[in-house]
């Protein structure tokens, strides 16, 4: 047996931030090392970012830089949704979350890690589309924007997780994929990641507003200037409070299932 | 029960329904430091509920649950508490060394990396994913992480469950160290054994409610019949008239007798027979004791 393990946390305190850093690893270790998880969300939005953006756009800067943010944006949205909607569901039902409850962790330290876990996964396909955006496609940003862009997508994991939450808190481990699908790819769509709303009918433009990836991807768009700056506190407000909702609909679910 | 010894964990009138189930129905218990409970019953006679109340994972509609005579979801009370649920779902891709070593994150003063992997006889499967590891192997793994954090008290849900003889009998052994630590254990189980070979004190829950308590030795006496076998020629059917008899088995040369009194039986035996041979006496282990008590129960 090696006890070089044995040297981790000191033994007098313990140490609040190594619990919240341990519980974020491991739980990025256990999405990572779950391939039917990991593979499609971290290959599919550089993939679809390569055949559309790049294959079938023949050369167009403009439609490459579009779809760079909106793959972005959609980069997010399955680790958190998936990760953290599949994977709470599927814990709160085999018991590891009651076991997670009774253990002296620090309050919130379970959810943060789940949350840690999304945007980390988020940032690396991010970092993805951003090499490919450049050395393939040819798009020129300042390096504040790469930064900004980077940083959008990576707060994208808040909206997504909330949602993901409230499925987790009610729907049983089976039936979670299904209602994460129900909501993901049409949300993606809706919301404009993949082509612009204008190619839609109005009702659709009217109607994104209620998508948190909608008002993401008009701040993705805003980072790279394919659009002016306005309305940044109206966005992140929009963001925040559907958040907010599902997260108070979630607690709500949780206490009655208690 | 020692009034020199701290309460660790109590509940007191305890109640707790679901919907129109009355899951418990005011039950007083109270675990002293060191000492190991054994909580047995049928199933659905509310063990799980117990336990869940002194945990902290469910609240008592009625009646009161404490740990160290705080609340049960206090960070200070979960310090010092250890865990062996029934159904762990514990993540198939962790390493079992990953899994401890975040288990030990938790506590302030956990046990040493080597001593956790030692004491729960995980030694040779630490690199290995819990998902790989065969169901006893998972219930060792377990194990570990309740005993992770040098807890004051551990709860331990049907621990051996799934385990091979010489693993139980290596979990009873670590159980019972632990226990002379100074630790107090709570163990539900299935196997009566157990409870026989561990738990200093027994509280049999039925429908919700304590039926007995009490040492193994005061349970098992709470069955006052007593088996007495030997090998005879005498007539099964004209011992069976015999007062005191409850019942009579012949197989071959064998009579197995059960009776409210054993020694006026056996006397009237060994005068009726004298080639009477191998007489045995015993008493009821807590299998038949168990089975008594709740069936008064019902």
């Amino acid at each position: 047996m090696n006890a070089i393990a044995t040297i981790s946390a000191p033994r007098t305190s313990s140490n609040s931030l190594i619990v919240y850093a341990l519980e974020a690893k491991y739980e990025f270790l256990r999405v990572l090392r779950t391939p039917a998880f990991a593979a499609p969300t971290l290959l599919f939005p550089p993939l679809f970012f390569l055949l559309f953006g790049l294959l079938m756009n023949h050369g167009n800067e403009g439609a490459a830089r579009y779809l760079f943010a909106g793959y972005s944006i959609f980069g997010v949205m399955a680790p958190a949704l998936f990760g953290f909607g599949v994977g709470f569901a599927m814990e709160r039902e085999r018991g590891w979350l009651s076991l997670k409850r009774v253990m002296p962790m620090p309050p919130g330290a379970y959810l943060l890690a789940k949350m840690a876990m999304a945007m980390l996964f988020a940032a690396i396909i991010y970092v993805v589309l951003a090499l490919m955006a450049r050395f393939l496609a040819g798009v020129r940003l300042d390096v504040g924007q790469w930064f900004l862009l980077g940083a959008i997508a990576v707060f994208g994991a808040i909206p997504f997780c909330a949602i993901g939450l409230m499925i987790g808190a009610k729907s049983n481990a089976s039936a979670a994929p299904a209602f994460v699908n129900l909501i993901y790819l049409p949300m993606a769509f809706l919301s404009g990641l993949w082509m612009p709303l204008t190619m839609l009918p109005a009702f659709f433009t009217q109607l994104a507003p209620l998508w948190p990836s909608y008002h993401l991807s008009q701040l993705a768009q805003m980072a790279i200037g394919i659009q002016p700056w306005s309305g940044v506190e109206i966005h992140i407000a929009w963001i925040l409070a559907e958040a907010a909702v599902c997260l108070a609909i979630a607690r709500r679910w949780m206490a009655k299932a208690a | 029960m020692d009034a020199g010894k701290s309460i660790v964990a109590q509940l007191k009138g305890a109640a707790k329904s679901y919907g129109k189930v009355r899951a418990l129905d005011g039950v007083d218990l109270a675990v002293t430091a060191g000492e190991v409970l054994a909580v047995l019953g049928p199933n659905g006679a509310g063990k799980t509920t117990a336990i869940s109340l002194l945990l902290g994972l469910l609240k008592p509609d009625a009646g009161e649950a404490t740990l160290f005579g705080e609340s049960p979801t206090s960070l200070s009370a979960r310090r010092r508490i250890g865990a062996m649920l029934q159904t762990a779902g514990v993540p198939d891709t962790l390493t079992v060394g990953e899994l401890i070593t975040l288990f030990r994150s938790y506590y302030p003063d956990p046990r040493t990396f080597a001593d956790v992997v030692a004491l729960a006889g995980v030694d040779d499967i630490v690199k290995r994913r819990y998902g790989k590891l065969s169901g006893g192997q998972q219930r060792r793994v377990q194990f570990a992480l309740s005993i992770a954090g040098r807890a004051q008290i551990l709860f331990l849900d049907e621990p051996t469950t799934g385990l091979d003889i010489s693993a139980r009998e290596r979990l009873w052994k670590t159980i019972r160290m632990l226990a002379a630590d100074g630790c107090a254990i709570v163990l539900t189980t299935h196997y009566l054994e157990e409870a026989e070979a561990l738990a200093d004190r027994v509280c049999v829950l039925a429908k919700g409610k304590v039926v007995a308590e009490g040492n193994v030795q005061q349970i098992r006496a709470r069955v006052s019949q007593r088996r007495v076998s030997c090998i005879s020629s005498l007539d099964a059917g004209a011992i069976a008239a015999w007062p005191n008899v409850r019942n009579i088995d012949r197989s071959g040369e064998r009579i197995e007798i059960v009776t409210d009194a054993a020694e006026s039986i056996v006397r009237r035996l060994l005068n009726e027979d004298a080639a009477l041979s191998e007489l045995e006496v015993r008493r009821a282990g807590l299998a038949e004791a168990f089975v008594e008590i709740t069936k008064e129960a019902a």
